[in-house]
Order: structure tokens, then C-alpha cells, then sequence
């Protein structure tokens, strides 16, 4: 049990997955809404205090000990966009293929005997870090963190941004990815002591769940999500 | 490291083990790559009319703007679409193949799930640079492909992917005289970097086509299920 396992689950090189999603900002750069550096902070804001929230009391969660199968109806009931619950999906799926090499735990494997088409990502991202031997308030930060490193990264592509402001708009919500990262995990305990998962935050973004719905549209794209 | 090797009836696979989750031995995966427009489509298609009468075939695509190969797969209906496959790269193909290869284990198990038993899978890379090779977790072999046109000092100027495939093969050979390129300088070169790897010229507009690449990969097949 280390901590700096948070390093290695945090890093953006950790193999599952997520660079090839861009957490909505394809949709959002080709909508006109992310237009450059100003916009890209803007619109990670909007995403870290919402779908970030809950994947962050979703992963917390997750680590406390509340009921999987219940965690990820919960994330579904959340996520009215049927193709960000495809992602999530496959994303969680990516994630524990990686984690079981990584961590290789009982619980690791059973997580994937019973969703073998994936479960939803924060909710495998909590399941991980406890294998990993690491807390809530770690998986929160993760969750949270995953959430505005994900559009940064991507906007540097689509955009050919400045990879030097895209990093300056991650480290001007770091404060921000504190406080958020805190109100995940006080909705976690709320939700194993007693209160279950309609504990969990319900924040929500609509014009990402919509424009997530359009993009998935496309015939021509460079990010599955 | 490698959970499902020690015990055939893990719950799923993790990336290259032999076996899959109910015990059964996998297909073999045979990856191509190299810069864009060289063929490496071109050369999927001409695989599939060769072997799929034979062999129970499937592809994965990974096109940097999505589809665009996949389509041209399904239109020239080499292999049923249940049987095609495209993986979206984030604008970054040769991560999908080798950094994080997780979206493209996801396609090739889906596949051999929902529509296998299947022998063979060939894993198509988005065009990319000489540099951009598979990761050893996702395919059991792979062939690089360049064409003449591309300028006849590519063997020469070596790469990973031209040193290291399994096999290279040297494409349009019927362009060379237009373009101007050398091809026994290419050889020459391409036995330099490459010393005992094979390497096979072809034009898939010429009456033998992909004969020789489809004699190794038939070769690679046998050595997958001795
Ligand atoms: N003359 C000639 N043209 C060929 C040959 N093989 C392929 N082509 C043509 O070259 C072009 C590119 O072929 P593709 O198979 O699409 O190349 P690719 O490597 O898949 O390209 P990307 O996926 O975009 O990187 C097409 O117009 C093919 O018809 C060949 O042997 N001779
Ligand atoms: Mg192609």
C-alpha cells in the first residue's frame, strides 16, 4: 500500500483508454464554445462542478464500500445521454483491463466477470483504487482531476493550443479540484452511513449531454467521445 | 502478470494471453502499419479475397478520422460488416497500437466474441509515421508497409517500423518507373536495416498481387496453431 500508487493511477499515461475521448470538448471546440484558452478554462469549470461532482462521489463512494451494482444504476440514472453511457462504459471497461495487471486483486477480477461489457468509469476507478490501497479522498481527486486533464489535453489537439496554457488553465483549478474533490467524499460517507446513493450528487451539464448526443452523430471525428 | 494464463476460466482476457475466457486458443492478430496512403488498406482487401474462403477472418480499423477505411472495407464487401470493425484514435494512431492499446483489445475480443470462432484478425493502423510500431500486447506479428512512391530512401533512412516488422513490404511496385525510384537500391537498403527479416515488394495492380504476403501470413498461421 503506497500513496504514490495515486501517481501511477493519476498519470495521464495510465493505459486505459481515455486518450481517445476528449470529455465532450470536440463537440464543444466544433460548436464554437471552446475557442481558445479563456473558453477551454471556462468550459472545464462547468465540467469539473458537474459531471465532475459525481464521477468524484461516484469513485469515493465506490472505495467506501457502497453496493457496485447499485453505484453504476445510479450513474446511468444520472447520465441521460445514451452515448456518454456507452463511454462511461467502455472507459470503466479500458480501465479494469488495466488495473488487473497493474493490481491484481480477486476483486479486480470479479468486478469483470460481472460487467463484462463495463461498468461505469468512476464507479471502476473507486473499485481500482481500493486495490490500489488508496482512499476516497484519492479517488475523488482522480475523478475530479481526470475530468478537466481530459478536455485540456484534447483541445491541445484540436485547437493546436499553447500545451503550455492548456497546463496553466489545469493548474488555476487546482484550488478548485480541492474543494470539489471534499464534496465528493462527504456525499460518499453520507451515502455508507445509512443514506444510500440517493446521497450522491445530481449535478449535470445539458448542453454536454447534448452535445455529446450530436458528436456521437458524426460520420467524421477524431475522438470517440 | 498475465492472470488468465495460469488459469484458462479467468473472467476475461487481459491482452496478448493465448487463450481466451472459456479456454479456447485466440486468433492471431497480425497488425498493419505505416505512412498514409501506402496501402496498408489496399493490402487488408486483397487479404481478405485470398484468405477468407479458407479462414475465418475478421479486421479492425483505425482510421484517424473515423470510418474512412472501414467504409472502403464495406463497400468493397471483402468481409461481412458484423465482421469490420473501426477504432476512434484521438487524433494520435500509433498510441492506439502501442501506448494504450485498450479500445483496440476491446474490438478484436468483441469480435472473436460476437462473431468467432475466428483464425485470424488483422489490425489496420491509421497512417503515421516511420516510427509508429504495435505493441507486442496487441498483435502476434506485424507487417509495415511503405510504397515506392513514398521516395525510394525510406529503407535507407530505417525506423523502427521498417528495421523491426515482421515483415516489410514495399508497395506499387508498378509506380517505380514513373516516379523514379530504384528498387534494387531499395532491396539493397532494406536488407542493410533488416538483415534476415523478410521483406516483399509487390503491386497489388500486377496479376500476383498479395500472393506473397497472403504465403506469409498462411505461414504465420501455421506456426500459431502447431
Ligand atoms: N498503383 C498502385 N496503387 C496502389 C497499390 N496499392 C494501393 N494503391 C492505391 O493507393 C491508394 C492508397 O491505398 P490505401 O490502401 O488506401 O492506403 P493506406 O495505407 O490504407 O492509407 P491510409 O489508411 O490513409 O494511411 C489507393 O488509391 C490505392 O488504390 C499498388 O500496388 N499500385
Ligand atoms: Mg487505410
Amino acid at each position: 500500500m503506497s500513496r504514490a500508487a495515486l501517481l501511477v493511477l493519476a498519470d495521464g499515461r495510465f493505459p486505459a483508454g481515455g486518450h481517445a475521448h476528449s470529455g465532450g470538448a470536440e463537440a464543444a471546440v466544433k460548436a464554437g464554445r471552446i475557442t481558445g484558452t479563456a473558453s477551454l478554462e471556462e468550459y472545464c469549470r462547468g465540467r469539473l462542478h458537474t459531471a465532475g461532482l459525481v464521477a468524484a462521489a461516484f469513485a469515493a463512494a465506490a472505495v467506501l464500500g457502497a453496493e457496485v451494482r447499485e453505484l453504476d444504476s445510479a450513474a446511468d440514472a444520472r447520465t441521460p445521454s445514451a452515448a456518454l453511457r456507452g463511454a462511461a462504459r467502455r472507459l470503466g471497461r479500458q480501465l479494469l483491463r488495466a488495473a488487473r495487471v497493474a493490481w491484481p486483486t480477486a476483486e479486480l477480477d470479479a468486478l469483470a466477470r460481472e460487467f463484462p461489457k463495463g461498468a461505469h468509469q468512476p464507479v471502476v476507478l473507486g473499485v481500482v483504487a481500493r486495490a490500489a490501497g488508496l482512499s476516497a479522498q484519492d479517488a475523488a481527486y482522480c475523478a475530479a482531476y481526470e475530468c478537466v486533464s481530459g478536455p485540456a489535453t484534447a483541445v491541445v489537439r484540436l485547437l493546436s493550443l499553447d500545451p503550455f496554457e492548456a497546463t496553466g488553465v489545469l493548474a488555476r483549478l487546482t484550488t478548485e479540484v480541492d474543494r470539489v474533490a471534499d464534496r465528493a467524499v462527504e456525499a460518499a460517507r453520507e451515502v455508507v452511513a445509512g443514506a444510500g446513493v440517493d446521497a450522491l450528487p445530481a449535478a449535470s451539464a445539458p448542453l454536454m449531454e447534448i452535445g455529446a448526443e450530436w458528436h456521437a452523430g458524426w460520420a467524421v471525428r477524431l475522438f470517440a467521445s | 502478470m498475465h492472470l488468465d494464463r495460469d488459469h484458462h476460466h479467468g473472467p476475461v482476457a487481459l491482452s496478448a494471453d493465448a487463450h481466451r475466457a472459456d479456454g479456447s486458443r485466440r486468433a492471431l492478430r497480425i497488425g498493419l502499419g505505416g505512412p498514409v496512403g501506402s496501402g496498408k488498406t489496399a493490402t487488408v482487401a486483397a487479404l481478405c479475397r485470398a484468405l477468407r474462403d479458407k479462414l475465418s477472418l475478421a479486421v479492425v480499423t483505425n482510421d484517424i478520422y473515423t470510418r474512412e477505411d472501414a467504409e472502403f472495407l464495406l463497400r468493397e464487401a471483402v468481409l461481412p460488416p458484423e465482421r469490420i470493425t473501426a477504432v476512434e484514435t484521438g487524433a494520435c494512431p500509433h498510441t492506439a497500437i502501442r501506448d494504450d492499446i485498450s479500445a483496440n483489445l476491446e474490438a478484436v475480443e468483441d469480435l472473436e466474441d460476437e462473431v468467432g470462432p475466428l483464425d485470424l484478425i488483422l489490425v489496420e493502423s491509421g497512417g503515421d509515421n516511420l516510427t509508429a510500431t504495435f505493441s507486442k500486447g496487441l498483435v502476434d506479428a506485424q507487417i509495415f508497409v511503405i510504397d515506392v512512391a513514398g521516395g525510394d530512401d525510406i529503407p535507407r533512412k530505417g525506423g523502427p517500423g521498417v528495421t523491426t516488422a515482421d515483415l516489410l513490404v514495399v508497395n506499387k511496385t508498378d509506380l517505380a518507373p514513373y516516379v523514379g525510384s530504384d528498387l534494387a537500391r531499395m532491396a539493397a537498403d532494406a536488407k542493410a536495416q533488416r538483415a534476415e527479416l523478410p521483406v516483399v515488394f509487390q503491386s497489388l495492380r500486377s496479376e500476383t498481387g498479395v500472393t506473397d504476403v497472403a504465403a506469409w501470413v498462411r505461414e504465420r498461421l501455421a506456426a500459431w496453431t502447431a
